[in-house]
């Protein structure tokens, strides 16, 4: 049984479309973003089978791209992943409060998921906002700005919003 | 003068929306070029006049690149337009996805007329979801409005434009990585030759493109290459965007003639962060070599120039460093980041840049040892020149540079196995 759904099964087909007919791979980076989005964050060797068979290409071919990118994962995440710029313009910026205030609040560190399965704690390499830093990416949303000398709710506020969402 | 080419639109009510760029004089010169069949060659020879050099990082002249695709050989031909922004300090191309995206539309649509392209991708990082929202909309907005796809404007002209997203790798900004990309592969660069002009995407003659660089054309063909070069210098003309990020009191990007004095920047930018003082700066991503303060004070914002003080200005990403910056933790951080971002290929890249984020690290930690100076020095120069791509260069020479002018604070933290600055950062 497909653990793929109708939508999103129409989602890569949508990205196949922008591609030549016999190019059918170079949708792969995007049905993997697809599936993992479906599957609450992460990739299963099944999911991947799965977009190997539908975009006819090896399995192995799909691993190398679901190991290569940063942004696949291959173990579960927590429901929000929170992925923390501590590049060169962040850390300049004081990244490393804004890593041990969310540390802190969680109660957990870089690379580990809360208990409640709720947030992952990701460091990430630069996000591209530098004149915005420090800077965190959570799902779709940027969130800058964020240092807390000079912003002190900024990160409580993030965090009540993801709670909301949840 | 200031924002007046990617930026000029800026200032608008929803910037990014089809109706505010027609407002000024948007999409203009697209509808000139196909009413009056306007030959590729004139069009080249106007981007070539406006010395139009590659914003990406490299440098390379526009419109000598586009005279180097064969336009009239027969078969599919592509743009890509390369919006993989990883650099760090750089993030200009995500504000012109997102408040200019139809002037990159209109660049992309005149570099497919120019190079005989009908197919064209914006790659753009998997991170910015935001960007690549605003520009998928402005797709929609173009093509509903007969300005994109089959017959443009009535033409017999067709070009068709997609977004790629990324999914994370900082290599894939690297022009042949970013095509392996596209093509649904681990993002590692090719050999070149041959040259992506030659065999590119899917093994079709290619042009790659930095988005400043596509999203600078309409207003080139506008107002004239002549014109753009005057904003400039003889040596690369245009106003460029800077990021300027960090120690700074207004970071943020801006808009401004190549050759400002740096000074001039840094006060644009609100100067030094109050009550202190600059101490380093890195002028063009965190690839290009640090330069001293001081020496930096004297420096204009162009290639030459920023050359003879030992730099690049690479992207335009001028990183601003005041007086409590460790330089051995800085230069650490960004050991960790090539070592982070190889992708493996190249053997010297790959154990070097392990070897660099080590050494550098346990510096940091005030447990390295005499030699680990000179064994920086080695690892770095090991890697130079000796990978396929540019990533293992770009990871040698910021540990050149701090080295170089910076080597008595990394002495202070083997010595006394602690910093030499205080830091409330």
């Amino acid at each position: 049984m497909s653990m793929i759904s109708d939508s999103a099964r129409s989602d890569i087909e949508n990205w196949v479309d922008k591609y030549p007919a016999e190019e059918k791979q170079s949708a792969v980076m995007a049905a993997l973003r697809i599936v993992q989005d479906e599957n609450s964050g992460s990739l299963t060797t099944e999911l991947m089978n799965e977009v190997a068979t539908l975009l006819e290409m090896p399995e192995i071919a799909v691993y190398e791209v679901a190991t290569f990118y940063s942004m696949y994962e291959l173990k579960l995440v927590g429901r929000h992943k929170i992925c923390v710029c501590t590049n060169i313009s962040c850390m300049l910026n004081n990244s490393k409060a804004v890593v041990d205030k969310l540390e802190d609040k969680l109660g957990v560190k870089l690379g580990e998921t809360t208990a409640d399965g709720e947030f992952t704690l990701k460091e990430v390499e630069c996000l591209g906002a530098c004149v915005n830093a420090p800077v965190v990416q959570v799902g779709e949303n940027y969130y800058e700005h964020l240092n807390p000398a000079i912003n002190p709710d900024k990160i409580d506020q993030l965090l009540a919003e993801l709670r909301g969402e949840s | 003068m200031a924002n007046q080419v990617c930026f000029r639109n800026n200032h608008l009510e929803n910037s990014w929306s089809l109706s505010a760029y027609q407002s000024n004089g948007g999409y203009e010169v697209l509808k000139k070029i196909l009413s009056e069949k306007l030959t590729p060659e004139e069009l080249i020879e106007d981007i070539k006049l406006s010395n139009l050099r590659g914003r990406g990082g490299a440098g390379f002249p526009t419109g000598l690149k586009w005279s180097f695709m064969p336009r009239t050989v027969d078969g599919q031909k592509y743009i890509v337009c390369n919006s993989d922004e990883g650099e760090p300090g750089t993030c200009k191309d995500r504000d012109i996805l997102r408040y200019n995206p139809h002037q990159l539309i209109e660049g992309m649509i005149i570099a497919g007329y120019c190079i005989d392209a009908s197919v064209g991708y914006n790659y753009i990082r998997g991170e910015f979801w935001e960007p690549y929202a605003r520009f998928e909309a402005a797709l929609e907005e173009a093509r509903a409005a007969g300005l994109l796809g089959d017959n443009i404007l009535g033409s017999g002209f067709n070009f068709q434009l997609h977004s790629h997203l990324g999914a994370g790798a900082y290599v894939c900004g690297e022009e042949t990585a970013l095509l392996n990309s596209i093509e649904g592969k681990k993002g590692q660069p090719r050999f070149k030759p041959p040259f992506p002009a030659g065999f590119g995407l899917y093994g079709r003659p290619t042009t790659i493109n930095n988005t400043e660089s596509l999203a600078s054309i309409p207003v080139i063909l506008a107002k004239g290459g002549q014109w753009f070069l005057e904003q400039g210098l003889p040596s690369a003309g245009g106003e460029k965007l800077f990021s300027v990020s960090g120690h700074v009191n207004r970071p943020g990007n801006y808009e401004v003639p190549m050759g400002m004095p740096f000074s001039e920047l840094l006060e644009m930018a609100g100067g030094v962060r109050d009550g202190h003082q600059l101490k380093a700066v890195i002028p063009g991503g965190s690839s290009t070599p640090v330069v001293p303060g001081e020496q930096m004070m004297d420096v204009n914002m162009d290639y030459d120039s920023i050359a003879s003080a030992g730099s690049m200005l690479g992207a335009g990403s001028v990183i601003v460093m005041d007086e409590t910056t460790c330089m051995p933790r800085v230069l650490t951080r960004l050991a960790y980041f090539y070592y982070e971002e190889s992708c493996g290929q190249c053997t010297p890249c790959r154990e070097g840049t392990g070897w660099l984020s080590r050494v550098t690290q346990r510096i940091e930690d005030g447990v390295g040892v005499a030699a680990d100076i000179e064994l920086l020095d080695s690892v770095a120069g090991n890697i130079e020149g000796t990978t396929i791509c540019a990533l293992g260069d770009a990871a040698a020479m910021p540990v050149r540079s701090f080295l170089k002018h910076y080597r008595d604070e990394f002495q202070y933290h083997i010595d006394h196995k602690k910093c030499m600055v205080e830091s409330d950062w």
